[in-house]
C-alpha cells in the first residue's frame, strides 16, 4: 500500500518546513470561513493539517491506484473516432476516482464547491499525480482554467463554470496556439466577432491543444481586426459543444493518456473574459505562472519516479557477485540523482509561495481597495514578490524540467539494456519527461524570460543577507564557495554588458541564469541544512557541483566559445 | 428511501506483520499490528452507500470494539456515512462470536428503523464468517451471505446475486435483510477531502473521557456538549445503554474457548514424482485418502 506522500521522506521534511502562515491567512479571512463551511479551518495549524490529509488522500490514490493503472493508460493511449475523444479506461477511472475524493477542484473558493487549498499544495498534489501518471497531470492540473475565470472573469461566470470543475463534471482546456501561433503567440489568428446583439463566436483553427476535447474551452483569439500584434488578443471562455471540432489528434511520443487536439471553431458561441485586448497581455501572462509551475511539478514527479525505479532495480541487479548498487560508478549516479531531485524540490515549493503569496496579497489589495482602505505597504511587497516571481517561475520550469530529463536518462542508464525494454516502467518515464522541456514555454524561451530579472540582479538584496547570515551545522564553508559563484555571475555579467553585442548575449543568457540558480538554490539547501543534518550531504554535492559548472559556465562565456556565432552560415554549409 | 445499518470492525493488519507478533503463550499481540479497517466491510459500507445515492436513505456505521476502533468510524463518516456508533465497554472485551453477535444485534435494535444491514463476509482476524448470519438470527431477519450484485431494490424486496460454490444464485428476499459481502465485488470510495476536514476531529465519548483525564481543566460534560453542537461526537453505545445482561456479554457470555494454538510452519519434507498415467494418477488419489488430505 504505497502513499505517494507519506512514502516520501523529503516531501514529508519539505511539508513540515513549510511556512504560509500569510498565505492561510488571506485565504481564509482570518478563518472568517470555519463559520459557514464546516470544512474550513479554524486556525493556521487546523489548515496545515487539512493540508496534509488532503494530501494524504491524493498520495493514496495516486500510490495505489493511478500508478496501477499508468503502463495500461500508456499503452492503450487516448482514442480518436468518428470525430470524437476518449481517454483510455483507466484514465477514466481516474478523474471518477479524483472527483469522489473532492480533488478536481482544489483550488477554488468553497462556495463554488471548491477546498480552498493554496497554490504552493495544489502543486505537491500535481507531483504526486504526477509521479503515479504523468499524462494525468494534463487534465488534473487543467485547474487552472478555472483559475483565470476565477480571477479575471465575471461573477455570472464564476458560478456558471467553476461548480462544474469542481463536482468534477467538466474537464477544462486553454487553447493558445495555433499553427503558425507557438511560442509566439502575438501571432494568434484565430477570429473573435459579435453579432448585433453583443453576442461573441470564435472561428478559426487551433493546434496542440492538451485536452482540447473538454467541456470548457479558454481561447486566445483576435477581437480587434486588423490589429497583428498581442495587443488585438482577446480572451473567451467557450463550451466545447459541437461546434467545437476535433479534427484529429496527435501520435505522440509520450504521456499517451493525455489528448492533444487540433480544433477547429466554427462560429462558436463564447463569452469575453476580462476585458478586451488583455488577452495575451494580461490574462495568459498571468496564466502561465501557474502554468509553468504545474509542468515544473509534474516533471519533479517524473523525476521521483524514475529515481524510485533506478535505486530499485540498482539494488535487485546482482553483477560481479554484487548488486549493482554497490558498485561507485553507479551508487555515485544515484547520488547525484537523489541530489539533484532535492534541490529541485526545495526551489519548486519555494518558488510556488512565492507565487501564492503574490496571488493572494493581489487578493488582499483587490479587497482593501474595494473597501476604501490604504494598501500602500502591500502593494510595495507586491511589486517586489512579482519581480521575484517574474524570474523565478522561469527558472524553475528551466531547472525543473531540463532535471527530469537527466534523472530519467540516468535512470534508464543504470538499467542497462533492460531499461530499453517496453517492459520496465522506465522508458515510459524517459518518454513522458521529454515533453516537460518543450510545452509552456521551451527552456530556451524559460531563459528568455527570467535573463532580465537575473541582469538585473533582482535577487542581490537576499543574496547580500544570506552571504552576512553566519550558517551553522557545518556548512558555514559552503557559504564561501557560494560566495565565489556570484562572483563568478558578477565577472560574467560584465562581461557580457561590456560586450554590447545582442547575438552573444542571448546565448550567454543560459549560462547566466544557471549561474544565477545555482546561487538560489544553494542557499535554499543551506538553510535547510540548518535544520536536518542529512541535508548537509545534499547541500555540499549540490555546492560542490554547481561551483565546477560555475567555471565551466565563466569558461563557455570568456574564451570566445560564442564568438563563432557570426559564422553560423559558414558552420553550418 | 432505504435506511441502512452497516456493522464494521476494525482488524489487526495480518498482511503487513512486521517485528514480533506472536507471543510465547502462541496469543497475538495486537500492539505489534497496525490497526486497519476490515477490507470486506469497506465493500459493505460502499454497497450501502450506493443503495443511498440510487434511492436515498441513511447510512449508520456501527462497530463493536475498543476506544481506538473509532478510528475507523472516522473512517466511515470520510466515506459517507451519516452516522457512526461506537460499540464499547471493557464488559465487551473477550467476546466470541455469540456474544458479539448478541451486542451488535442489541444495539441495531436500539437504533432501530433499516432496511439493510451489512457486513463484510468475515473479519480477517478471526475468519469465522459466524457474526454476520448469527447477528441475522438473533435479529428475525432473513440473511443473504456470499453476496456479489444488489440486482434491484423496491418497497418489499430485494434481489441479490450471492456466490455458492462453482457459480452464483439469483436470490430474492423480504426486507429488512441482513446480507454479508465479498471483497471484490466494488471498489470503495476513496475518502471525501471535505469530509476528511470536516470531521477529522470527530471523537467518541472515551476519546473525550481520554482528553479530561489529560487535562483538569476539561470537564466531560462541556466537552461533550461542545463536540455535539459541532457535529463532531461519535455516538457511544455502553453495556449500560443497551440495558444488556452481562452474563451474555464478552468473556462471561462467550462459550468458546481457546484450547491450544499452535504455531504451524508448512514444509515440504520429500517430493515424488507422479508419472501422468491413470495408474499413477489412481495410486496418487489413494495415498491422499489415506492421509485424510481428500475425502
Amino acid at each position: 500500500m504505497p502513499n505517494y506522500f507519506t512514502d516520501n521522506n523529503d516531501m514529508q521534511f519539505n511539508f513540515n518546513n513549510l511556512d504560509l502562515n500569510e498565505v492561510v491567512e488571506i485565504a481564509e479571512d482570518n478563518f472568517e470561513q470555519a463559520k459557514e463551511f464546516n470544512y474550513a479551518p479554524t486556525s493556521y495549524e487546523d489548515a496545515i493539517e487539512n493540508y496534509k490529509k488532503v494530501l494524504e488522500i491524493v498520495g493514496d490514490i495516486a500510490g495505489n491506484f493511478i500508478a496501477e493503472r499508468a503502463a495500461a493508460v500508456d499503452e492503450e493511449g487516448a482514442e480518436y473516432k468518428d470525430g470524437e475523444v476518449f481517454y483510455a479506461k483507466g484514465t477514466e477511472e481516474n478523474l471518477k476516482q479524483l472527483a469522489a475524493a473532492d480533488l478536481r477542484g482544489m483550488i477554488f473558493p468553497r462556495k463554488y464547491g471548491g477546498l480552498n487549498i493554496p497554490f504552493s499544495i495544489y502543486i505537491m498534489a500535481i507531483e504526486l499525480i504526477s509521479r503515479a501518471d504523468a499524462s494525468l497531470m494534463n487534465i488534473f492540473g487543467l485547474q487552472d482554467i478555472g483559475d483565470t475565470i476565477m480571477k479575471f472573469g465575471n461573477e455570472e461566470q464564476r458560478q456558471e463554470f467553476l461548480p462544474g470543475f469542481c463536482t468534477g463534471e467538466y474537464t477544462g482546456a486553454m487553447a493558445l496556439t495555433e499553427p503558425d501561433a507557438g511560442s509566439d503567440l502575438q501571432a494568434v489568428k484565430l477570429h473573435a466577432y459579435q453579432d448585433d446583439k453583443g453576442q461573441w463566436y470564435l472561428k478559426g483553427v487551433k493546434r496542440f491543444i492538451t485536452n482540447g476535447n473538454g467541456d470548457v474551452l479558454l481561447v486566445l483569439a483576435r477581437s480587434e481586426p486588423g490589429t497583428k500584434d498581442g495587443r488585438g488578443l482577446s480572451m473567451f471562455a467557450c463550451y466545447g459543444d459541437k461546434t467545437v471540432k476535433v479534427r484529429r489528434i496527435e501520435n505522440k511520443l509520450g504521456i499517451h493518456g493525455s489528448p492533444t487536439c487540433e480544433l477547429q471553431f466554427n462560429d462558436t458561441p463564447a463569452q469575453l473574459v476580462g476585458s478586451r485586448r488583455f488577452g495575451l497581455i494580461k490574462y495568459v501572462f498571468d496564466l502561465m505562472f501557474r502554468a509553468r509551475m504545474g509542468v515544473s511539478a509534474q516533471a519533479l514527479g517524473i523525476s521521483q519516479a524514475a529515481y524510485e525505479e533506478a535505486l530499485k532495480y540498482a539494488k535487485d541487479r546482482e553483477q560481479f557477485g554484487k548488486s549493482i548498487y554497490n558498485i561507485p560508478v553507479v551508487a555515485n549516479m544515484l547520488i547525484d540523482m537523489r541530489v539533484m531531485l532535492e534541490a529541485n524540490r526545495v526551489l519548486l515549493y519555494n518558488v510556488a509561495r512565492i507565487v501564492d503569496l503574490k496571488e493572494k496579497l493581489e487578493e488582499k489589495i483587490a479587497k482593501l481597495k474595494e473597501e476604501g482602505k490604504p494598501f500602500g505597504e502591500e502593494n510595495l511587497r507586491l511589486k517586489k514578490l512579482v519581480k521575484e516571481a517574474n524570474l523565478l517561475t522561469p527558472i524553475a520550469k528551466y531547472v525543473l524540467t531540463e532535471g527530469a530529463n537527466k534523472i530519467t536518462y540516468d535512470a534508464l542508464q543504470i538499467h542497462g539494456g533492460t531499461g530499453y525494454m517496453r517492459e520496465f516502467k522506465v522508458e515510459r518515464l524517459v518518454r513522458d519527461a521529454r515533453i516537460t522541456n518543450i510545452y509552456e514555454g521551451t527552456s530556451q524561451l524559460q531563459v528568455v524570460a527570467a535573463i532580465g530579472g537575473v541582469m538585473n540582479d533582482v535577487l542581490g538584496e537576499l543574496f547580500d543577507e544570506k552571504e552576512k547570515k553566519e550558517y551553522t551545522g557545518g556548512v558555514a564553508t559552503l557559504v564561501n564557495h557560494l560566495i565565489e559563484i556570484r562572483e563568478i555571475f558578477r565577472d560574467c555579467l560584465k562581461y557580457v554588458n561590456e560586450k554590447k553585442d545582442p547575438a552573444f548575449q542571448d546565448v550567454a543568457s543560459k549560462e547566466l541564469v544557471e549561474l544565477y540558480s545555482y546561487i538560489f538554490i544553494g542557499y535554499l539547501l543551506l538553510d535547510q541544512a540548518e535544520k536536518e543534518p542529512k541535508k548537509v550531504f545534499i547541500a555540499n554535492r549540490y555546492v560542490l557541483t554547481s561551483l565546477a559548472n560555475a567555471r565551466k559556465n565563466a569558461e563557455s562565456i570568456k574564451d570566445g566559445l560564442f564568438n563563432d556565432i557570426l559564422h553560423t552560415e559558414k558552420i553550418l554549409a | 428511501m432505504y435506511n441502512s445499518i452497516v456493522m464494521v470492525k476494525q482488524v489487526p493488519d495480518t498482511a503487513n506483520i512486521s517485528g514480533k507478533v506472536m507471543k510465547d503463550d502462541g496469543t497475538v499481540n495486537r500492539a505489534k499490528l497496525p490497526a486497519i479497517f476490515n477490507h470486506e466491510d469497506k465493500v459493505a459500507l460502499e454497497l450501502a452507500l450506493q443503495i443511498k445515492e440510487k434511492y436515498g436513505g441513511k447510512v449508520t456505521a456501527i462497530t463493536m470494539g475498543p476506544p481506538r476502533a473509532s478510528e475507523i468510524l472516522r473512517d466511515c463518516l470520510y466515506m459517507g456515512a451519516d452516522e457512526v456508533y461506537l460499540i464499547s465497554d471493557r464488559k465487551f472485551a473477550g467476546a466470541d462470536t455469540l456474544a458479539t453477535s448478541f451486542v451488535l444485534s442489541e444495539a441495531i435494535k436500539k437504533i432501530g428503523d433499516y432496511h439493510f444491514v451489512f457486513a463484510g463476509r468475515q473479519a480477517i482476524d478471526g475468519d469465522t464468517a459466524q457474526v454476520g448470519p448469527q447477528t441475522a438470527e438473533k435479529l428475525k431477519i432473513p440473511q443473504i451471505t456470499y453476496t456479489e450484485e444488489i440486482k434491484e431494490v423496491n418497497t418489499q424486496k430485494v434481489i441479490a446475486r450471492k456466490k455458492i460454490d462453482g457459480g452464483y444464485e439469483v436470490v430474492e428476499c423480504k426486507l429488512p435483510v441482513l446480507l454479508t459481502v465479498l471483497k471484490d465485488i466494488v471498489e470503495p470510495r476513496p475518502f471525501s477531502s471535505k469530509r476528511v476536514m470536516a470531521f477529522k476531529n470527530a471523537k467518541s465519548l472515551m476519546d473525550l473521557e481520554k482528553l479530561t483525564e489529560e487535562n483538569s481543566l476539561l470537564y466531560i460534560d462541556d466537552l461533550v456538549h461542545e463536540y455535539e453542537e459541532r457535529g463532531l461526537l461519535i455516538k457511544t453505545l455502553t453495556m449500560d445503554d443497551l440495558e444488556l445482561d452481562p452474563k451474555r456479554c464478552g468473556i462471561k457470555g462467550s462459550p468458546t474457548k481457546v484450547y491450544k494454538v499452535e504455531s504451524v510452519v508448512l514444509a515440504g519434507s520429500s517430493q515424488t514424482k507422479v508419472e501422468p498415467t491413470k495408474a499413477a494418477m489412481g495410486e496418487l488419489v489413494d495415498q491422499l485418502m489415506t492421509d485424510h488430505i481428500f475425502g
